[in-house]
Parts: C-alpha cells; structure tokens; sequence
C-alpha cells in the first residue's frame, strides 16, 4: 500500500509542498490565477492600517472564494511587542492560530533577528499560538526554536525578494538532518523553480515564495513551473539520489566493445 | 479629546472605542490595538479611549 506523501504543518496534512505569498502581483486577477495554477494549499497573508475599507474587503474576498488554509504574517515588525500584538491581531481577524512569524533584525537584508525571535516564539506559543518562524540557516537557532515547541521551521534561502536561491545549502542540509522529524521549510530568496527543486530534493517539505512567482514576467506560467519544480524535488528525494561519485563511470556496458576500440 | 488613529491625529468628543470606530468609518473585517496593546474584539464594547492614546485599526492586505 502506498502512503500519501503529503505535507504536515501542525498536524494538518496539506496536499501542496509550495506555499504562496499573496503581494505584488500585477492585478488582483492575476494574483488568484497564479494561486489557481501553482496548486498551493496554504497563502500568506498581513493586516495593515485600515486605508480604503472597500479596497481591503475586496481582497480579503478574493482569497477567501480560494478555500485555501490562511497564513497569516507578522512582516515589517522590529520588535518583540509589534510582533506579538500583531499576531493576536491576526489571529482574531483571519481566524486562525498559525502565524509566520517575522521579526526584522536588520533592514539593509531583512535578517530576521534570532533573539528576538526566540523571545517572540515563546510568548506566542504560551498563548496557544501554532509559530512558523521565519528564520536564517542557523542550526543551532533552528534547534532552540524546535525546543520551544515549533513543529515548523522556515530558515530562508537568501534575503526577501533576491531571488538568489540556496545561498548555503550546506547549512540547509545539516538543519534537515539534525531536525527529521520538523515540518522544514525554506522560505524567501527563490527566484526559480530549479531553486525550489532543490530545497525539495535537499529533502525540505516545502517552499513558500511570492516575488519569484509575482515578479516573473508571467506569473500565471511561472506558478506552474514551481508547481511543477516542487513535485519534481519532492520525488528526487523520495527516490534517492545515486551517490556523487569523483571519477566518470561508464554507463554504456564495456562489455563486446566493437573491433575498431581493440589493439 | 485628542487621539490618534492610524497615525491621523483626530479630536473627538465620544471616549466609547465602538463609537469612535463607527464616526471613523472603520469596515469590518478589522482588528484593534490601543497604545500598541491587542483589544479583543469581545472587549470592544464598553472600552474607554483616553486622551492622548493611539490606535491601531488593521484590515486584511496581501502578504508573502
């Protein structure tokens, strides 16, 4: 019998390993034809200052008619108190206990502050909060945020909106194998899908990206190569890469080698 | 009574927070925070704002 390989976020199984961010994006059309065509269970959302009421209603209507699980983000905040506050904002308004929790540590690349982080994590969580951190490549901040009771961990792949991929997948690569049994997902710095297919077949459960997709110059296609990209990694890695070897080996049997390569 | 309100600086007479969200116009679906503190919203009704405070009124946008 063959079981369904399908992602696990706090116990919730979700039948898509890409994870789709929300901003952008051309026009609001296109933004939910992309999210139809990457085949996404879960998208990201934020709160801002109530501006136009009708403008917010109508998006927040789009993503509801999607059916698809809401995450919402804490993005933009500095500090442990923003962070928090925001959160339980989030979680009366889009009703729902998960959060991507953001917290800035350095504005020229939007590093997230692991101090702070961790502090944030842990009132969050004391207050019946399910925490997706986003968080650097930083094992041993990935074990202290898997201590606190994180079920999910998202290290990042390079900075927010570079779209430079996996800028260390050494340390992508120890994280995963020092946390097997964490929900790892790498979030922000993909700007192709080859970027996404590896973080899967580096065996991460999942991606979650918005500028590669709402950037690209269409993102309607560009959402079906990471839906694409993401199964192909996805079944890489459940296949089991050959071992890399340093020296070439022939593939071609050598065995009854025609005359010409005889002396 | 002076306030401010997503960073607009209003003078109000109401001190009652629902009131002052519905003179502001404010469009559910919304969240509240006053002087960066989360107000649920079973705790809208009856909430006194003083002068001087500030709130955050939040609506859903787009998010990566």
């Amino acid at each position: 019998m063959q079981v369904k390989d399908t992602l696990n976020i706090y116990g919730e199984a979700i039948n898509s390993r890409l994870l789709i961010g929300t901003a952008l994006y051309p026009s609001p059309d296109i933004m939910t034809q992309s999210i139809e065509a990457s085949g996404a269970g879960v998208v990201t959302v934020s709160l801002r200052r109530q501006q136009s009421a009708e403008a917010g209603d109508d998006f927040w209507q789009l993503i509801k008619n999607t059916g698809l699980k809401i995450l919402p983000n804490t993005a933009g905040c500095h500090s442990v108190k923003e962070a928090v506050t925001l959160a339980q904002m989030c979680r009366e308004v889009f009703a729902t206990d998960w959060i991507k929790l953001e917290l800035i540590g350095d504005d020229y690349n939007l590093q997230p502050d692991p101090f702070a982080l961790l502090e944030a994590t842990e009132i969050l969580i004391n207050d019946g909060f399910k925490v997706l951190p986003y968080c650097t490549d930083d094992l041993v901040l990935c074990q202290r945020l898997n201590d606190l009771g994180c079920e999910v961990l998202m290290p990042w792949g390079a900075p927010i909106g570079t779209g430079k991929g996996l800028l260390n997948s050494y340390n992508l690569k120890t994280i995963r194998e020092r946390l097997p049994n964490t929900t790892l997902i790498v979030d922000a710095g993909l700007g192709l899908p080859s970027h996404a297919c590896q973080a899967l077949e580096l065996g991460y459960d999942a991606v979650l990206l918005n500028s590669a997709i709402a950037g690209a110059g269409c993102p309607i296609t560009m959402s079906r190569a990471f839906k694409a990209a993401v199964e192909a990694g996805r079944f890489a890695y459940n296949a089991k890469a050959m071992p890399e070897k340093d020296l070439a080996a022939p593939s071609t049997p050598t065995m009854g080698m025609p005359f010409w390569h005889q002396q | 009574m002076k306030i401010t309100l997503n960073g607009e600086l209003l003078d109000l007479t109401s001190h009652a927070l629902l009131e002052i969200l519905k003179e502001y116009g404010a469009i559910a679906p919304y969240a509240v925070a006053v002087n960066g503190v989360f107000i649920p919203k079973s705790q809208h009704n009856g909430f006194v704002i003083n002068e001087g405070d500030s709130i955050e009124l939040l609506s859903p946008i787009q998010g990566g």
